[in-house]
């Protein structure tokens, strides 16, 4: 009886220690292909660091000539590619810190595509709007999934359309200024920047599909303005 | 999900895993232990048993029970049969009554009073120094009785032998679903059990017994319908030892409906709660054994598990419920394209997924040992699939019906 309560034991050891070796395999793999995925997205932001630096020098030796050759479709989507697998990231990868970093970077890539789309769009008169999309976390901003929603929504409807997505607490400066340029309040979220107006609070699809087309037939006047 | 939720989620899991982990140690400690027997086996002496065949309402199956019980090969001198109707309405009583002249049957029938009941009426008529039990909508095997002899012969401290238990008449997939089941729990789970002296069912289907367990430690009782798992509780706080026998075959039939396996496992997860709670004092005591450090933390464990994954399951459809209420109410029936869910970049990698394939291989493997066990050969039966689908589906439910009978019956007592 005594030698069978020591074996007892020891089963007891070995297969508490068996399982914890099964839980930390199963997190060492888990922790290899969630490094995987983060290298995928930081090979996917220096591709588009890449295009954004070419297009920028690109469009600085051809802006006195032609407006053919400068593309900026392209970027755009890989810009929505990178951020839903950011968004992703941060809901299940759960390396924070690192995920954090990589979303600084995103934000200055989109500002710096959305000031370059802007200036390609004014001078070579692409019909173009474009939308800053200032939100937090679903705890402080309850409005804020269903504004991601009609975003997603006018995106799909309208490809001219150029939607930029700002987390609120991302701590960088270049999406401070932008904070401050345009008084976004954390208390106001989610604010949209369109055509230059601040818009706060919740607005649905019509309200914002009105202000869209607005925009559309206002570089349409401008356009024409600048030909005659 | 909160960091508490998260914890919770990953405690059971690893519970969950320790128990799996837990039983293919043990297999793999006495796996030389298991013997497949094909053919007949000879005893040293013969000692005279008595089954004892209650029922209520089984005219479709007592006949063939019977039958079965006569066919046994073992010497028909040392086998005597009792058969209790237990005030069943329909013909039970006219197919009994044919039985009337053999030589070793002998019949009875009382007032409706409940399984236990008519058990008791046999134990009291009792003549033998073994004894055991067969529902009477089961069927032996021909050698089961022999080998199950065979366990108390060698050993002469073995109290209860059970038998592997396996599905007969699977003809759908709720059947199919339970035979892949019996083959792990009745046969695997409870053959690991009996290595690790920790069993807590003795099944009604056929299991023998010394008639001292009886003598020593009174009749079955009642214990909330479910008294084959009462005795076994009685006996392991009583230090009494029980076996398996896993090739002694007994064929039981299986509910048919979804809604008869629910009635059935709602009144055995019942039963399984509430002795569990009546035979708490025996729970993490080192002299009792396995049993007590095992199997009955186990029980617990399983209870809480199942009831916290519905209640995640419960609550993440909820969540995914009130986010297309929203998406409806905010850009009606179109559905974003934002997100390329064929790109591999979004398969989940957590660390649980690898868990739950870990913990469903062992489940399988579980499985197919229980059935290399009954049949001697490796097979992947297509029924450990509708396993899976059918118990998830249904246990849940049937856990949370038995809870909350179990809150609604003890509420007086808990003031």
């Amino acid at each position: 009886m005594e030698k069978n309560n020591k074996n007892d034991w020891k089963r007891y050891l070995i297969v508490f220690l068996l399982t914890a070796g099964v839980f930390l395999s199963a997190s060492y793999i888990s922790n290899y292909f969630g490094n995987k995925k983060i290298d995928q997205l930081k090979s996917i932001q220096d591709n588009i660091s890449i295009d954004i630096l070419s297009s920028e020098t690109q469009f600085s030796l051809l802006s006195e000539l032609s407006c053919k050759n400068v593309s900026d479709s392209v970027l755009s989507n890989e810009l929505n590619e990178l951020g839903s697998k950011l968004e992703w990231g941060e809901q299940n990868l759960g390396m924070m810190d690192t995920v954090l970093y990589l979303k600084k970077y995103y934000s200055l890539l989109e500002i710096k595509d959305y000031l370059l789309t802007k200036k390609i769009s004014e001078r070579c008169k692409t019909k173009s709007a474009f939308i800053l999309y200032f939100y937090t976390t679903p705890d402080n901003c309850s409005e804020c999934k269903k504004e991601d929603l009609v975003l997603s929504y006018l995106k799909d409807n309208y490809p001219e359309l150029k939607v930029y997505y700002f987390d609120y607490s991302t701590d960088l400066s270049a999406v401070k200024a932008m904070l401050h340029i345009y008084k976004i309040e954390d208390t106001k979220l989610p604010a949209l920047v369109l055509n230059d107006d601040v818009l706060t609070g919740f607005h649905s699809v019509s309200e914002l599909e009105s202000q869209i087309q607005k925009s559309f037939k206002f570089k349409a006047l401008k356009l024409k303005e600048n030909s005659q | 999900m909160t960091f508490v939720g998260e914890a919770i989620f990953y405690i059971f899991s690893f519970l969950s895993l320790y128990v799996q982990v837990f039983f293919l140690v043990t297999f793999l400690e006495n796996k030389d232990k298991i013997v497949v027997r094909k053919g007949e086996i000879k005893l040293g002496h013969y000692p005279s048993v008595t089954v004892i065949v209650p029922s209520f309402n089984e005219e479709n199956t007592i006949y063939k029970t019977v039958l079965s019980l006569l066919d046994l090969n073992y010497p028909k001198d040392k086998l005597k049969i009792l058969l209790v109707d237990d005030g069943s309405t329909d013909g039970t009583w006219n197919i009994i009554k044919k039985f009337d002249n053999c030589p070793n049957i002998k019949i009875f029938q009382k007032e409706n009073g409940g399984k236990y009941t008519a058990l008791n009426l046999g134990l009291s008529h009792l003549e033998t120094d073994f004894v055991g039990c067969l529902d009477a909508d089961s069927f032996v095997e021909k050698e089961s009785l022999m080998r199950i002899m065979s366990y108390f012969e060698r050993d002469q401290d073995t109290m209860a032998v059970a038998p592997s238990i396996i599905a007969t008449n699977s003809k759908n997939i709720v059947q199919k679903a339970q035979k892949a089941e019996y083959e792990l729990v009745s046969v695997y789970i409870k053959k690991m059990l009996g290595f690790l002296g920790a069993i807590h069912i003795t099944p009604g289907p056929f299991t023998i017994f010394k008639r001292k367990v009886f003598d020593d430690l009174g009749p079955y009782r009642h214990a909330y319908n479910t008294e084959d798992m009462e005795i076994a509780c009685r006996m392991q706080k009583n230090h009494y030892k029980i076996e398996q026998c896993n090739d002694a075959y007994v064929y039981t039939n299986t509910p048919p409906t979804i809604k008869k396996l629910y009635k059935q496992r709602v009144r055995w997860i019942y039963g399984f709660i509430n002795n569990t709670i009546d035979y708490r004092k025996i729970i993490f005591r080192k002299k009792y054994g396995n049993f007590s450090l095992f199997t009955m933390p186990s029980n617990i464990i399983s209870i809480f598990a199942i009831s916290y994954l519905f209640a995640r399951m419960i609550y993440d459809f909820g969540v995914f419920l009130s986010l297309k209420i929203t998406q409806f109410e905010t850009i009606g029936f179109n559905f974003p394209s934002k997100t390329n869910f064929l790109d591999p970049f979004f398969i989940n990698t957590h660390s649980i997924l690898f868990i739950s394939v870990v913990l469903y291989s062992l489940m399988i493997l579980s499985i197919m040992l229980g059935k290399r066990m009954v049949e001697g050969k490796w097979i992947f039966s297509v029924n450990i699939v509708y396993f899976v689908i059918i118990s998830s589906l249904t246990a849940p439910f049937c856990f949370l019906k038995a809870i909350y009978n179990t809150i609604i019956s003890r509420q007086p007592n808990w003031r």
